[in-house]
């Protein structure tokens, strides 16, 4: 397992990852010519309108028509190239999902769909992107990871250029997440990382709901529990030895993801215990199953129980 | 090659790959009404007009195929080996045999020398795009040939891709449509009319050729004639075929689209397919 250098609480910087992506693309497009980037005329709310100012001739809108998006990149993928396709994540997973699976991940191709406002969404069921890791999770060949704080895009991006194999690449929502590591760690795909030490409980998590995680973490340390938290980016490949290690250790796991809370992290985890043989208490935190009503972020993530007070609620039942 | 003798002898090579396609419905499950169809094109596009290398199938110039209706492998795979790609009793011997090369849907990891795998039909044009695109900005003059069936067109992913050859300015690709009027549940026309096609990839943006496409000669003319592949407008031939073509008690039946044949079906064709090409050989002569 990595370890992640967290800023100390309350120094955290708020930062777009949107915008975050939009510049690491703009820059992975200069540093490597086979980079392409691919949206469906949403170039403005995707950031991808840099890409588009700085290298116009390796840029392309398709219009609405998500599905012909990604068959293209399988297109471009197999010209050598290293397509981005970047959309709202239900349109990624599910208008384009057979195009991902069929073109880009039975080929094996290093096509690299990006889905972005990842969770629930103000905007409605419609735009919110609960099933997507889910989805893509069980089509072979493919890589799923998510940053869980904006700056990391950077290193998956870095990272994305030497994968071999289909990606899909799950931002979040993108209106000032937390920036929550100093720069100085590894990113290695399918590796956990530490965010923080704990012995009496574990929470791992997957996406920009880290922070929530932590501020868990610190509540619970008030109380005198120390809570581990692991961020696992990449939800698949999965790192078991991380999972396993914590339910050896701390016999108590909590999952948190801004996902359905069926076929994301918490069943990923759930698999990966059952077959182990390692009795350890558990439990999964995500979004119910059912459509959300609308609202902001903060009070959907409230409502539907898998904020940071939640994971509190969570971990003193456990514990208990 | 004089012309009369290159169309002799791709008729000849058409009627090989037509009993080698009855041959393989023997013991395999083929899509033998489809196959039958575009056995023609197949044959003059792998014998004629593809610029392609049976000894170096991964050249990098190679013009691309890509089947979209990709249930039309078996004519797929025999008229690649007729090219000299595989050998024709391996494919006959072993099509859609356990852990096969040459399964019922192209498959890239399973048979490397094909372009694309296939299967699910409305995939192809768009990944024909990609490539295409892609060999634009790679400057490679190569040409990117997208076979599609007629039914598939009610996929909208053809549209969105046709919309965006236009638009990307591919005139490096070409898309050939077998319009046998036939589809799984019977005839196209009453399922999902899709006339007038012709007007309808005319209205997208594309050069529109109609050929017999069942004729070899006609064929043979069209795709001798083809825009550079340094132009800008895509082209769609659009092939007028008939679904079982050259045995009678297949044409048309839309029963023949996939399954086997009997000894005795298989034999009544191939007298069928020989008479009638001797007829043909001894009115060319």
């Amino acid at each position: 397992m990595i370890k992640g250098n967290v800023y100390p609480s309350g120094s955290h910087v708020l930062a777009d990852v949107r915008q975050i992506w939009g510049r690491a693309l703009a820059d992975l497009g200069h540093a490597d010519g086979r980079v392409i980037a691919l949206n469906a005329d949403l170039s403005r709310a995707t950031f991808t309108d840099l890409f588009k100012a700085e290298l116009p001739e390796r840029f392309f809108n398709v219009g609405i028509a998500e599905q012909n998006m990604v068959g293209i990149s399988a297109g471009l993928a197999l010209k050598g190239k290293i397509p981005y396709a970047v959309t709202y994540t239900p349109f990624a997973a599910m208008r384009a999902g057979e195009q991902f699976r069929t073109d880009c991940c039975y080929q094996d191709l290093p096509v690299r769909l990006v889905g972005v406002a990842a969770g629930l969404s103000p905007a409605g069921a419609t735009h919110s992107g609960i099933e997507d890791a889910g989805i893509i999770r069980t089509m072979p060949n493919a890589v799923v990871v998510s940053p869980s704080e904006p700056k990391m895009v950077e290193k998956i991006l870095k990272a994305s250029l030497e994968c071999p194999h289909p990606m899909y690449i799950r931002l979040g929502f993108g209106r000032g997440e937390q920036i929550i590591y100093s720069d100085d760690y590894d990113f290695v795909l399918g590796k956990a990382i530490e965010a923080r030490p704990g012995t009496d409980a574990t929470i791992i998590s997957f996406g920009t709901i880290l922070s929530d995680a932590l501020k868990a973490s610190e509540i619970m340390a008030e109380e005198g529990i120390s809570v581990q938290v692991i961020d696992m980016p990449t939800l698949k490949p999965i790192d078991s030895d991380a999972i396993l290690q914590a339910a050896l250790q701390t016999g108590q796991i909590l999952t948190m993801e801004d996902h359905n809370i069926y076929g994301g992290l918490g069943s990923a985890v759930a698999e990966i215990l059952a077959e182990s043989g390692v009795c350890c208490k558990f439990h999964r935190l995500g979004i119910p199953d059912q459509f959300a009503h609308f609202g902001s972020l903060p009070f959907l993530h409230e409502y539907y129980g898998y904020d940071a007070a939640a994971a509190v609620k969570a971990l003193r039942a456990m514990l208990s | 090659m004089a012309e009369t003798a290159l169309i002799a002898a791709l008729k000849d090579s058409a009627l090989l790959l037509r009993k080698q396609l009855l041959r393989t419905s023997l013991t395999g499950h083929v899509h033998l009404g489809g196959d039958l169809s575009s056995a023609d094109l197949m044959t003059v596009l792998y014998q004629h007009t593809l610029n392609v290398d049976p000894q170096k199938p991964d050249w990098d110039a190679r013009d691309r195929v890509i089947l979209s209706k990709g249930h039309g492998s078996a004519a797929l795979y025999l008229a690649m080996a007729n090219a000299g790609f595989f050998s024709p009793e391996e494919v006959i011997s072993t099509y859609g045999k356990d852990k096969t090369k040459f399964g019922t849907h192209p498959c890239r990891r399973d048979c490397p020398a094909l372009d694309v795998s296939s299967g699910s039909l409305g995939h192809g044009l768009p990944m024909a795009v990609g490539i295409a695109l892609g060999a634009k900005l790679n400057n490679d003059s190569h040409r990117v040939f997208c076979i599609l069936g007629d039914g598939e067109l009610g996929e909208g992913s053809n549209w969105e891709a046709m919309v965006a050859a236009h638009q990307f300015h591919l005139g490096n690709l070409i898309a050939i449509v077998d319009r046998n009027m036939l589809s799984l549940d019977g005839k196209t026309e009453e399922i999902m009319g899709l006339d007038p096609l012709d007007a309808k990839w005319s209205a997208f943006g594309w050069n529109v050729l109609c050929v017999d496409g069942n004729n070899v000669s006609e064929l043979v003319r069209a795709l001798d004639t083809l825009p550079l592949s340094d132009s800008s407008t895509p082209t769609v031939l659009i092939a007028k075929t008939v679904k079982g073509k050259g045995v009678d008690f297949m044409e048309n039946v839309p029963r023949y689209h996939s399954g086997s044949v009997t000894k005795q079906e298989y034999e009544r064709a191939c007298v069928q397919l020989d008479e009638a090409r001797a007829a043909e050989r001894e009115a060319d002569a």
